[in-house]
């Protein structure tokens, strides 16, 4: 399998192959490395990472997205151009989910009402009232 | 691949050009391999526009989940960790059929390409099968989305529901009727092209009853070996640590919000005490020992006016299994899932289509586009699904 799926000469019009068909050893491979990785996942739940856990699992996930891309999606044997594309689109995926959960992360607390702030408003009312909060 | 050498037919000139252009090139491409790489440019652009578009609800998902960790840990604990990853099994086995049935086209192994796509379709059922069971076991439960949510923790089960997997099943099964009445119309009429789309096609039709049986088994089984632990436990041991967690910082804070959050533990402490009768439960009787102790100490006699407003914010701070925060989480997982299931679907849609032009041998090596572009589709939504499982039904 070339790392170049399209012909180099220009004149392909017929009995040029730009078909590259995946060898069967190598689908089943990736199946089975999928498979593993699917019962890896199952099995980490059960151990405690605490706050590693969430980036194990998208470690193996992202190993598995990589696999299913690279050979069920023939990307390795695909043109540059589309890959470059597909890819680019997570980085814009990433830009979009780090600003927008930084943001949520950074005002939420301002929207909603906090116990530890009400309490002293009940106890103590007239601090509210110097500060004028609600 | 070099072996095989068949070329194109040469199909008659329709549009006047003055150079063979075989029937399945269309007329504003110079070559098949022009049309070939066009069509991959498009389809990985739509990829990308599908990758942005979930990318969407994945970000609600992490929002939610960094706001109310808790809220996920609790109610992931509702989602049946086997049908999900039997579900997962499924799928990569469906994408390891649909990449060989690429492979198939490109060899213009017609019988292959017909089994391996009849394969994927039969995957793609199995996988709604599964998923009905789901659903329709959360639906009778109650947990839905907010603003349906309205699952009882001490009654998990309630017996009048509408038969939710009968209406999910009943399309599917119309289906299924429908396509046999077609392969023995087709049959008896002596149709032969129709007879051989027809018996991939009520394999595949019946693959989804395949699907509800084995997520039936698996259900059941897990709910007869230990039916409280299913179900009641999620509530008792996953979140009861959390509320008392959150309660006792606000007890803390402040007196009236523990006196309403004492009220809050009265309503739950009669689950708990049948819970708590379990001597397995040794959780949830900890559990209720402390929400006693708390009670205790909390008392009844700071209960003011403006308790109730402060309890109103405090219980939504607490109770993970409330309609608002368990809704939020399970209007993700409908939402997350059900889109994906959605695609599914579509996928089933142009794969029953690939079928037939499959049946028809429209695909040689010079034109396997079709394959290829349902193919990169379907891993994609594979490639979606291998996010999703362990994001929601993996989580401690």
């Amino acid at each position: 399998m070339s790392a170049h799926a399209h012909s180099d000469d220009g004149h392909s019009a017929d009995g040029h192959d730009f078909a590259h068909p995946m060898s069967v050893q190598t689908l089943l491979a990736v199946f089975f490395a999928l498979t593993f990785l699917t019962v890896i996942t199952v099995a980490q739940a059960s151990f405690d990472f605490g706050a590693f856990e969430v980036a194990t699992v998208m470690f193996i996930a992202t190993v598995k997205a990589v696999l299913v891309m690279a050979f069920f999606m023939h990307m390795l044997a695909d043109k540059p151009f589309n890959a470059i594309i597909f890819i680019g689109s997570f980085v814009f995926v990433g830009l979009f989910v780090i600003f927008t959960l930084g943001d949520s992360l950074m005002t939420s607390h301002s929207f909603e009402p906090k116990v530890e702030e009400l309490a002293p408003a009940v106890a103590e009312p007239t601090i509210t009232t110097v500060d004028g909060a609600p | 691949m070099s072996t095989i050498e068949a070329s194109p037919e040469v199909g008659h000139d329709e549009h006047g050009h003055d150079h063979d252009h075989p029937p399945f090139l269309a007329h504003h491409f110079d070559t098949p391999e022009q049309q070939f790489d066009s069509g991959k440019l498009g389809i990985w652009l739509f990829l990308v526009t599908e990758v942005l578009f979930f990318s969407g609800m994945f970000c609600a998902y992490a929002i939610f989940r960094a706001l109310r960790p808790e809220v996920f840990e609790g109610c992931s604990q509702f989602l049946n960790t086997k049908l999900g990853a039997i579900n997962t099994g499924v799928l990569l086995f469906s994408s390891l059929t649909m990449a060989w049935a690429v492979r198939c086209s490109q060899l213009e192994q017609h019988k292959g390409l017909v089994g391996t796509l009849a394969a994927t379709l039969s995957c793609a059922m199995i996988f709604l099968g599964v998923k009905a069971i789901e659903y329709s076991h959360k639906f009778g439960m109650g947990l839905l989305p907010a603003g349906l949510f309205f699952y009882d923790p001490s009654n998990p089960h309630p017996t009048e529901h509408p038969p939710y997997l009968a209406y999910i099943c009943a399309p599917f099964a119309v289906a299924l009727v429908g396509v046999l009445c077609w392969l023995v119309f087709s049959a008896v009429a002596g149709k032969k092209f129709q007879f051989a789309v027809a018996k991939p096609l009520s394999v595949v039709c019946l693959c989804f009853f395949v699907g509800v049986g084995l997520g039936m088994v698996l259900e059941s089984g897990e709910e007869s070996a230990d039916h409280v632990d299913t179900h009641a436990d999620p509530n008792g041991l996953a979140t009861a640590p959390v509320m008392l967690e959150v309660e006792k910082a606000a007890a803390a804070e402040a007196a009236p919000a523990i006196a309403a959050s004492g009220a809050q533990v009265s309503v739950d402490e009669g689950v708990l005490e049948i819970l708590a009768t379990d001597p397995t439960n040794v959780g949830v009787k900890s559990g209720l020992n402390a929400l006693e102790q708390q009670t205790a100490a909390a008392g009844t006699s700071t209960v003011t006016g403006d308790g109730e407003i402060l309890g109103a914010i405090t219980t939504t701070e607490v109770d993970v299994m409330t309609p608002t925060t368990a809704g939020v989480f399970f209007s993700i997982y409908y939402c997350m899932t059900g889109i994906h299931a959605i695609h599914i679907l579509a996928g089933i849609g142009v794969l029953v289509w690939l079928l037939v032009r499959a049946v028809r041998q429209d695909f040689n090596r010079q034109y396997f586009g079709p394959v290829d572009y349902v193919g990169l589709y379907w891993h994609l939504v594979d490639l979606i699904w291998i996010y999703l499982f362990p994001l929601l039904y993996l989580i401690r």
